[in-house]
């Protein structure tokens, strides 16, 4: 497992060191999950969230009406940075 | 007066604080003016007065909520969860934020960037976790209630570790706007209570459909309270002996063998049921927690909120210092497995697979239900460990939660219940499983055991 990649793929900065402690554990844990594959899966229908069947049966649709928002004010104001009614980031390139 | 009560109760907050480090934030100011509202304010209050704690990763508006993390260190959320909500509503009183795993991501509450919190019992210990310092603060008497959260078994978990009572609820029972997502087909709120009935006086509060949570659940919220003076002659309990393996404590076995003698004192039938799929909970759920908790994660990016690194000049530069800086281990662990069972070419093989045998797990317990009113289980296979114990081995840690995370897989509610001490004075916790919406019947079963077999000792450190 290359897990510098992966912590590229989520954007997390590792060091070598980190990687090297990282590296095994989860080595571990995934030769641990991999336990699954004893189990022949082919006919069951996968349970694809954690709503219950009543929870399925929840109407969720609420019709689209328009409904006071944050406001630009209160929403910049836990920004690390931000300047004319934006959020600031440093430069992109 | 309920200004000297609530007084009465922050003093205690503070003074044991530094011993146990249960709470991140004791909101001394914000609960004494509360009071004096509260005092003043006509009309039925059904929790007037009522002191609560709340996991740090549960929204408050106007005090902090850290979730245990650098990288929200200072993030004060604009509104309150609809439980706190809710709770306001009723008359209780918000004492401060309690300490926990940073995202809800531990058994042992020693993934906090503030610290861990300690086991009143024995403060060389782990409370457990995540929802440690909620746990601690209802064991070292402070608080009679608090809010948690649950993932997979971390209120359910503290609780047996702490010797009080933990619930789980059904998912979709209580609304999660505002809790802090971590992995949102599991996530849960729940509840701590000194007693049984405690929990039944908040749930009923905080239960029911919210329209800002499109997966909470339009189903009638009974009265819980109301239920608690029933009796458990005749009902069912089904037991899975193979849970009592390999791995079990024999202190924890003995214990837990004697609440299903004291059930069937009760009036309890004892019933032997098979869940063939629940040793492959700890598997499933390490894929799917893991896997949507790194899209969850993927917020926390230094732009809109929270803390940023100060040290980059480049916006990629920025996100990846940011979260470098920001996450702790156990939380950069679990986005990279995420992140890894979900990449190119390995869906299949894990996220994909997982979904799967989550549905086996639950049809499990579906199967169980229509021949028993509750599944019984050991909450933890141990007491508290110590401090250290576990950190260097991830998945020792995880295996710490194998009997509580089925209930997260499958939806189910399941209640953690003090059921004896160990030879060291530690607590001990009995797990009940209830159907889908059978919480009324899990906190009437709670009660009655805790009525008739409460702990007879009360930890090292406490409030009284």
């Amino acid at each position: 497992m290359d897990v510098k990649k992966i912590a590229k793929l989520a954007h997390l900065e590792i060091t070598d060191e980190e990687a090297a402690v990282y590296s095994p554990q989860m080595a571990k844990i995934v030769g641990y999950v991999e336990q699954l594959n004893e189990l022949d899966t082919g006919d069951v229908e996968p349970m694809l969230g954690g709503l219950t069947a009543a929870g399925e049966a929840t109407d969720a649709i609420r019709e689209d009406e328009a409904r006071e928002s944050l406001g630009t004010e209160a929403a910049l104001s836990r920004a690390p940075a931000s300047t004319d009614g934006h959020f600031q980031v440093p430069k992109v390139l | 007066m309920l200004k000297n009560e609530i007084e009465r109760v922050l003093t205690n907050a503070e003074r044991l604080n530094d011993r146990l480090g249960s709470f991140l934030s004791i909101e001394r100011e914000h609960a004494l003016a509360r009071a004096e509202a509260i005092e003043n304010a006509s009309g039925e209050l059904p929790l007037r007065g009522v002191a609560v704690a709340i996991k740090d990763n549960i929204c408050t508006k106007d005090i902090r909520t850290s979730c245990g993390s650098r990288i929200l260190a200072n993030y004060t959320a604009h509104y309150d969860a609809t439980a706190v909500e809710r709770l306001n509503a009723a008359g209780a009183v918000t004492i401060g934020k309690t300490n926990m795993d940073e995202f809800a991501m531990g058994s042992s509450n020693e993934n906090s960037a503030f610290g861990p919190a300690r086991n009143p019992w024995d403060p060389e210990r782990v409370p457990g976790g995540s929802s440690g310092g909620s746990a601690v603060a209802v064991a070292s008497g402070v608080v009679d209630v608090a809010l948690g959260s649950e993932t997979g078994g971390s209120v359910r978990q503290p609780a047996a570790l702490c010797g009080i009572f933990g619930l789980k609820p059904t998912y979709g029972r209580i609304s999660r706007y505002g809790l802090v997502a971590f992995a949102s087909s599991l996530d849960a709120i729940g509840i701590f209570g000194s007693s049984a009935g405690k929990i039944a006086d908040v749930l009923g509060v905080i239960a029911g459909r919210d329209p800002l949570d499109s997966t909470s659940a339009d189903v009638a919220v009974p009265d819980y309270s109301a239920m608690l003076d029933g009796s458990l002659v005749g009902k069912r309990i089904g037991v899975p002996r193979a849970f009592f393996g390999e791995g079990l404590d024999e202190e924890v076995r003995a214990a837990v063998e004697e609440s299903i003698a004291n059930f069937r004192k009760l009036g309890c039938e004892v019933v032997d049921v098979e869940l063939p799929h629940a040793k492959y909970g700890i598997a499933v759920y390490y894929i799917i927690a893991t896997a949507e908790a790194s899209s969850n994660l993927a917020r926390y990016d230094g732009v809109r909120y929270g803390v940023r690194a100060e040290d980059a000049h480049e916006l990629r530069q920025m996100y990846f210092k940011t979260r470098e800086q920001g996450f702790g281990p156990e939380v950069k662990r679990r986005i990279m497995l995420g992140t890894y069972v979900l990449s190119s070419g390995y869906y299949d093989a894990y996220y994909a697979k997982a979904q799967k045998v989550r549905a086996l797990v639950r049809d499990d317990y579906k199967a169980a239900f229509a021949n028993c009113d509750f599944v019984l289980t050991p909450t933890s296979p141990t007491t508290a460990f110590r401090l250290g114990e576990r950190s260097d081995d991830p998945l020792a840690m995880y295996l710490s939660d194998i009997y509580t995370v089925s209930a997260n897989l499958a939806g189910l509610p399941a209640i953690s219940i003090p059921c004896g001490l160990s030879s060291e004075g530690l607590p001990i916790g009995v797990q009940l499983f209830g159907n889908y919406w059978a919480e009324g019947e899990l906190l009437n079963a709670a009660n009655i055991y805790g009525s008739e077999h409460p702990l007879d000792a009360k930890p090292l450190i406490h409030a009284e």
